[in-house]
């Protein structure tokens, strides 16, 4: 019984694992299937499947647009979020807890109804489908958690080291760029490449928004329309591989100043 | 030369992002709204403040929308409770049983999947769940099944899809919270004679219900608004209410209908919000 209770958790961790990674994982051996079926069973390896993924503009273009509307997005929201971030913290308002009701609320709309209401609005106000549009959706849907997460991270502890600064002599703009952004690097690009890694891979609103500039979910979406393939499996590895090393980034970073600040 | 001290940016820094969600956030949700009222005359839209769309949700004859409706909420409801039953082990195991220095890797690899493409995930459960897939070869090697069968355009299919995603989101906040738990109380618990299972009842879980809530409205939320897992994995044979939206603007570009539809779905995540809200907080640390 008391073997039992020491393996059980260990069990149950591998199962999840399991769970968790075996679409992936099956994804990942299918982009190097032999034959034309994209589904099992197994007749691989090759990489001719690959060789097609990366000579195919469609799918070169859609990831440049990704990337571009990704990168861009993250870019925007991460600024707004800060600056809002700080004034909401540095500050208190009347109507404090009104404006981070606001600020927070798109997080609880569904991609769907936002890229619908824009693209009503958009349409209404005769700004055209582009990759543009799809940006200013994406600020929206991240700029909740760009906010959160540097808001979060405003607490007392730097608002004395700013305090410090001030009664130091130095000036609002000294402080913000020389204490304030310094101290919160890790928040910041933590928040920056979250943002990048949804805007670049969300479907809902890149697919209501964008007429000829598409991005590659959408890209994908009208492959998968079309039927399975084993191209479909090389470049869902891609989009995986990509996000991966994105994500390895940031982890990279916060590990090193973690250590840093110990 | 008069010196003017501009102001600084802790008075107007929340001004553009407040500015940018009210244009791009809150006048498309009220652009929606006006829009639910409206009629489509000769393929032209028209402002007519007509309550059509709505009736139309409760009388279409064949029940389609209300039926949709229904589906959604029951697909979300047995999501959220699935994935909360299946990642707070796993959370507390990430916790609790895995030595600090480790945690963190654990961590992270736990939730890597929750980085790849949300459609090319629920993509890669169709090649899993098909008839030569891995789990149909597993249960006929084990004896289990003596015909491969095929799981995929299921609803079966869309709660796997949904609990897949939804369950590393759990992960994430039920572990956060579980982190911040202080040992001292555990150990108190212990001292005062309670064993492993009457402290996590009466301490551990209680304290990590805020870290439950949070994962658990996202989840609700998140899902049923979502329309890629229902629409790759469920398939045509049931359908839920954002396929619904989507068929009308697709198809038919009846967007005074699609916008009716969609106000009742926000209808029932403000509902799910009210549910939750008390255990809502955010907290600066």
């Amino acid at each position: 019984m008391k073997a039992l209770g020491r393996i059980a958790p260990w069990a149950y961790l591998a199962l999840m694992l399991l769970f968790i990674f075996l679409p992936v994982l099956v994804l990942i051996q299918f982009s190097f299937q032999g034959g034309l079926a994209p589904v099992p069973p197994f007749d691989g390896p090759s990489l001719k499947w690959w060789a097609k993924v990366l000579a195919n503009r469609k799918i070169t273009d859609g990831l440049t647009n990704s990337l571009l509307v990704g990168l861009g997005s993250a870019l925007v929201a991460t600024m707004l979020g800060f600056l809002a971030a700080y004034a909401m913290a540095r500050q208190k308002r009347r109507l404090s807890a009104f404006y981070q009701f606001l600020l927070m609320a798109p997080i609880t709309v569904s991609y769907l109804i936002i890229g619908m209401g824009l693209q009503i609005t958009f349409n209404y106000l005769g700004i055209s489908k582009s990759l543009w549009a799809i940006g200013i959706g994406h600020v929206v849907i991240n700029l909740p958690l760009t906010f959160a997460i540097l808001y979060a991270q405003l607490g007392e502890h730097q608002a004395n080291i700013e305090r410090a600064a001030y009664d130091l002599g130095a000036r609002d703009w000294q402080v913000i760029l020389l204490v304030t952004v310094p101290m919160l690097w890790p928040g910041l690009l933590a928040a920056f490449f979250i943002a990048a890694t949804l805007s670049w891979d969300e479907f809902v609103i890149a697919f209501l928004l964008s007429r000829f500039d598409v991005t590659l979910p959408v890209v994908i979406w009208s492959m998968l329309k079309s039927g399975l393939s084993p191209e479909l499996n090389a470049t869902g590895t891609l989009v995986f591989v990509i996000s991966i090393l994105a994500v390895g980034v940031v982890e990279f970073l916060l590990w090193r100043s973690r250590r840093s600040n110990v | 030369m008069p010196k003017t001290k501009l102001p600084g940016l802790k008075s107007w820094g929340h001004a553009p992002a407040l500015a940018w969600t009210l244009l791009f956030f809150v006048l498309p949700l009220i652009a929606m709204l006006v829009m639910s009222f409206s009629a489509r005359i000769d393929g032209k839209i028209e402002l007519t403040w007509t309550l059509d769309n709505y009736r139309a949700f409760l009388t279409r004859a064949d029940g389609t929308f209300v039926g949709a409706l229904w589906n959604s909420i029951e697909v979300t409801v047995i999501t959220t409770i699935v994935s909360v039953l299946v990642a707070y082990p796993l959370a507390y195991i990430l916790a609790y049983k895995i030595p600090k220095q480790w945690q963190r890797f654990a961590l992270v690899l736990t939730v890597l999947p929750f980085w790849t493409s949300y459609v090319v995930r629920s993509y890669s459960w169709l090649l899993v769940l098909s008839e030569n897939g891995i789990i149909n070869q597993f249960l006929l090697w084990s004896g289990i099944l003596d015909t491969p069968v095929g799981m995929g355009n299921s609803r079966f299919a869309t709660v796997l899809g949904f609990v897949h995603f939804f369950a590393m989101l759990l992960t994430l906040t039920i572990y956060a919270n579980l982190v911040q738990i202080k040992e001292s109380y555990r150990k108190a618990a212990a001292d005062l004679g309670a064993n492993g299972f009457q402290a996590f009842w009466h301490i551990t879980l209680p304290l990590s219900l805020p870290g439950v809530a949070v994962g658990a409205f996202l989840t609700f939320v998140l899902a049923i608004g979502d329309y890629i897992t229902p629409q790759i994995l469920g398939g045509s044979k049931e359908m839920l209410l954002p396929q619904a939206v989507m068929l009308q603007i697709g198809r038919q570009a009846d967007f005074p209908l699609a916008s009716a539809l969609s106000m009742i779905l926000m209808l029932v995540i403000t509902a799910a919000f009210l549910v939750f809200a008390k255990r809502l907080k955010m907290e600066r640390v």
